[in-house]
């Protein structure tokens, strides 16, 4: 057991126990923030894993703009915050089940798949991640596409969330 | 002369030798080396923090034109610790029906917010706590968890003023954030890398000279994020009270408060290393690191001064006026800038040095010129429209 | 070093998680909690699969951001569309919104 196993393992289960208060709580200002708990554990996968843009985004654009924007609509919709009544649906036990079986289905995918022992190899000298990333989200060769797609979907989506949105009175 | 240069390795180096005579494994020897050097780090910046409140009251009282602390101690000195004594013994208060986790943890994560912008400050050549090369965005995701603080608090303490002040900080803040971002990355297009350090250390012109307006734009951008006037939505005193710390006291809301006041000294700092060279002042940090940590202080505190000078100087702004600002004017300039400057750079890849500054310099007035007109004539229309409306108005009440 | 396949069943049980919440809630808001949940295990399991693979292929980190993207403008048109509803049926139970047209 090595150093980074112990600290995967750690950050994992945070993350995974912060993910079931997610779901499970009552309190619907509560789940946003185990939310937020849920976003940095990833957050801290993803800079275990080197990729440091990626973690850094995942603050700003996760916690910093998604999870706000939740705290504030759960404020909005305020008469629910003070939780009557079941929080679960009828069918829960159905949801369990099927989550249950899309665990164990992947579990056994990832268990059969030949690739999985694979180790990571080492970083090759002079490779800057972040640089490449941003070569690659404006090179034509590879991904601008993609990338002027995002941004008109973001563009649509505020013009979307503002006509939706709107109080007309 | 070796400790002068590079104190925090030669220090590392004399711990580890004393520490492995212990009979410590190297990497715990370092991990602890690292510990020990993050908590000198917060104690210093603690300390600073008590100076800070000594300087922000008499700062304020020469511009109220009174005298300010002068009781406890030469020139009121002792205040501070006598303030945090006070605090210290003052009731701990907790509201009834305040969700009592969020509520104190949300003094905490306001000052961790400040602490951790601290590991990527260059404070010399050779101390820096970590060399991200994605600092600037660093920043901004500092600034995220602040924002999470203010409606923690905001929220858990259960009281209106607490939420609407709240509801009104996190939003100025998540708006301000876009400038701010964009112009942070003006000093990347410079750079070409987005590290604290690395934008340090290519100013060898200030780039204050090559982009004017993006400096500018960074200190409103930063005074909001900070809430402090003109735009203290959050406190409001005369409004709201206090805002979301209203229901704090003790050493919670001095917690709040003292992060506040250095999260305005920190962002002085940014400003200097962005825009006016960090450490570096004519080669004169490379005699010592000690020199080069004094003169990223001095210019910080001159940042943090001008942040003083605008908070107590200028009214506060309307909550929609101050978003209106941001989104029909500020953003839109800052966008701008960041086209011109990109193109600018292209252009002048491969011009002399003096006809690049003067590029950047000129296109960076002419920017901020085209802006201030455009916005000059669409106020001048409205208000002439409003004024337009007022002034038929008795015609209409005779008939 | 972890191996990869700690990433995946972790991407995996973190699916599973957000699968749960957004089939057994009542509330649209915590709905879309768990989608949040389920895009970001997808996130991890894309980064991991970059940090396994070939690292100067960056497209793992590509898709990561297009995933944020989406996941961006998810959240904006989802709640604005929960914010719109509470205003006109007063309520955010999906079981109680059931008419196609109000």
């Amino acid at each position: 057991m090595t150093i980074d196993k112990i600290i995967f393992l750690i950050v994992a289960a945070g993350t995974l126990i912060a993910a079931l208060r997610v779901v499970t709580t009552g309190n619907l200002i509560h789940a946003a923030f185990w939310l937020i708990a849920t976003l940095f554990g990833v957050a801290v996968i993803f800079a275990v894993l080197h990729a440091s843009f990626l973690a850094v985004v995942q603050v700003v654009v996760y916690i910093g703009a998604i999870a706000i924007l939740f705290i504030f609509a759960v404020m909005l919709t305020r008469k629910d915050m003070r939780d009557q009544g079941p929080q679960l649906n009828r069918n829960w036990g159905f949801g369990a089940l099927l989550a249950a079986l899309a665990f164990v289905g992947l579990a056994l995918l990832v268990h059969g798949w030949s690739g999985v022992t694979k180790t990571a190899s080492a970083f090759p000298s002079g490779f800057d991640a972040v640089s490449a990333l941003g070569n690659a989200l404006v090179s034509p060769d590879a991904y601008v596409l993609p990338f002027e797609v995002a941004s008109v979907l973001l563009v649509a989506a505020l013009v979307g969330a503002v006509y939706v949105a709107y109080n007309r009175k | 002369m070796d400790f002068l240069k590079d104190p925090l390795k030669v220090t590392a180096d004399w711990l580890l030798g004393i520490f492995a005579g212990w009979g410590m494994p190297e990497l715990w020897a370092n991990v602890l080396i690292g510990f020990l050097g993050i908590f000198i780090l917060v104690a210093l910046l603690m300390a600073l923090d008590i100076i800070l409140v000594w300087i922000e009251r008499k700062v304020v009282s020469r511009f109220q034109s009174r005298i300010g602390p002068n009781r406890v101690g030469p020139f009121g000195l002792i205040q501070p610790f006598a303030d945090i004594i006070k605090l210290l013994i003052k009731e701990d208060t907790t509201p009834e029906g305040a969700d009592k986790t969020l509520y104190n943890l949300a003094p905490i994560l306001s000052m961790m917010s400040v602490l951790i912008l601290w590991a990527v400050v260059p404070l010399a050549p050779s101390i820096l706590g970590v060399d991200l090369n994605i600092g600037a965005l660093y920043i901004i995701a500092a600034g995220a968890i602040g924002a999470l603080s203010i409606i923690m608090a905001g929220w858990s303490s259960n009281n209106k003023y607490s939420l609407i002040g709240a509801f009104r900080e996190v939003a100025v803040m998540l708006s301000f954030e876009i400038p701010m971002l964009t112009v942070m990355l003006i000093p990347t297009i410079f750079t070409g890398s987005m590290g604290i350090g690395a934008i340090t250390q290519a100013q060898d012109t200030w780039f204050v000279f090559l982009a004017p307006l993006a400096a500018v734009i960074f200190l409103i951008a930063a005074i909001a994020e900070l809430g402090r006037a003109p735009f203290d939505m959050g406190e409001a005193e005369s409004e709201l009270i206090s805002g979301y710390n209203i229901e704090y006291s003790g050493m919670k809301f001095g917690m709040f408060y003292a992060g506040e006041l250095l999260r305005a000294f920190t962002f002085g700092g940014f400003w200097a290393i962005l825009f006016f060279g960090g450490y570096r002042f004519f080669g004169l940090e490379q005699v010592s690191a000690f020199l080069a940590v004094a003169i990223l202080f001095f210019k910080a505190f001159i940042g943090y001064w001008i942040i003083m000078w605008v908070k107590y100087t200028l009214l506060r702004i309307r909550i929609d006026h101050m978003l209106a600002f941001n989104w029909k004017f500020l953003t839109p300039v800052a966008f701008v800038l960041l086209m011109t400057t990109a193109l600018m750079n292209a252009l002048l890849a491969n011009a002399p040095a003096w006809l690049y500054i003067g590029g950047m310099f000129l296109s960076n007035i002419l920017v901020a010129w085209i802006s201030l007109e455009v916005a000059r004539s669409t106020s001048r229309r409205e208000r002439e429209r409003v004024e337009g409306a007022k002034a038929s108005m008795p015609e209409v009440a005779q008939h | 070093m972890v191996p990869l396949s700690w990433y995946l069943i972790f991407s995996a049980a973190l699916f599973s998680i957000g699968l749960f919440g957004a089939l057994s809630r009542r509330n649209l808001v915590a709905i879309l909690l768990g989608i949040e949940l389920m895009l970001n295990s997808v996130n991890v399991n894309l980064v991991a699969f970059w940090r396994y693979g070939d690292v100067t292929n960056i497209t793992g980190q590509v898709f990561t951001i297009i995933v944020f993207a989406v996941a961006a403008a998810e959240v904006a048109v989802g709640l604005a569309l929960v914010i719109s509803v509470y205003r006109k049926r007063n309520t955010v139970i999906a079981d109680e919104i059931d008419m196609l047209k109000f």
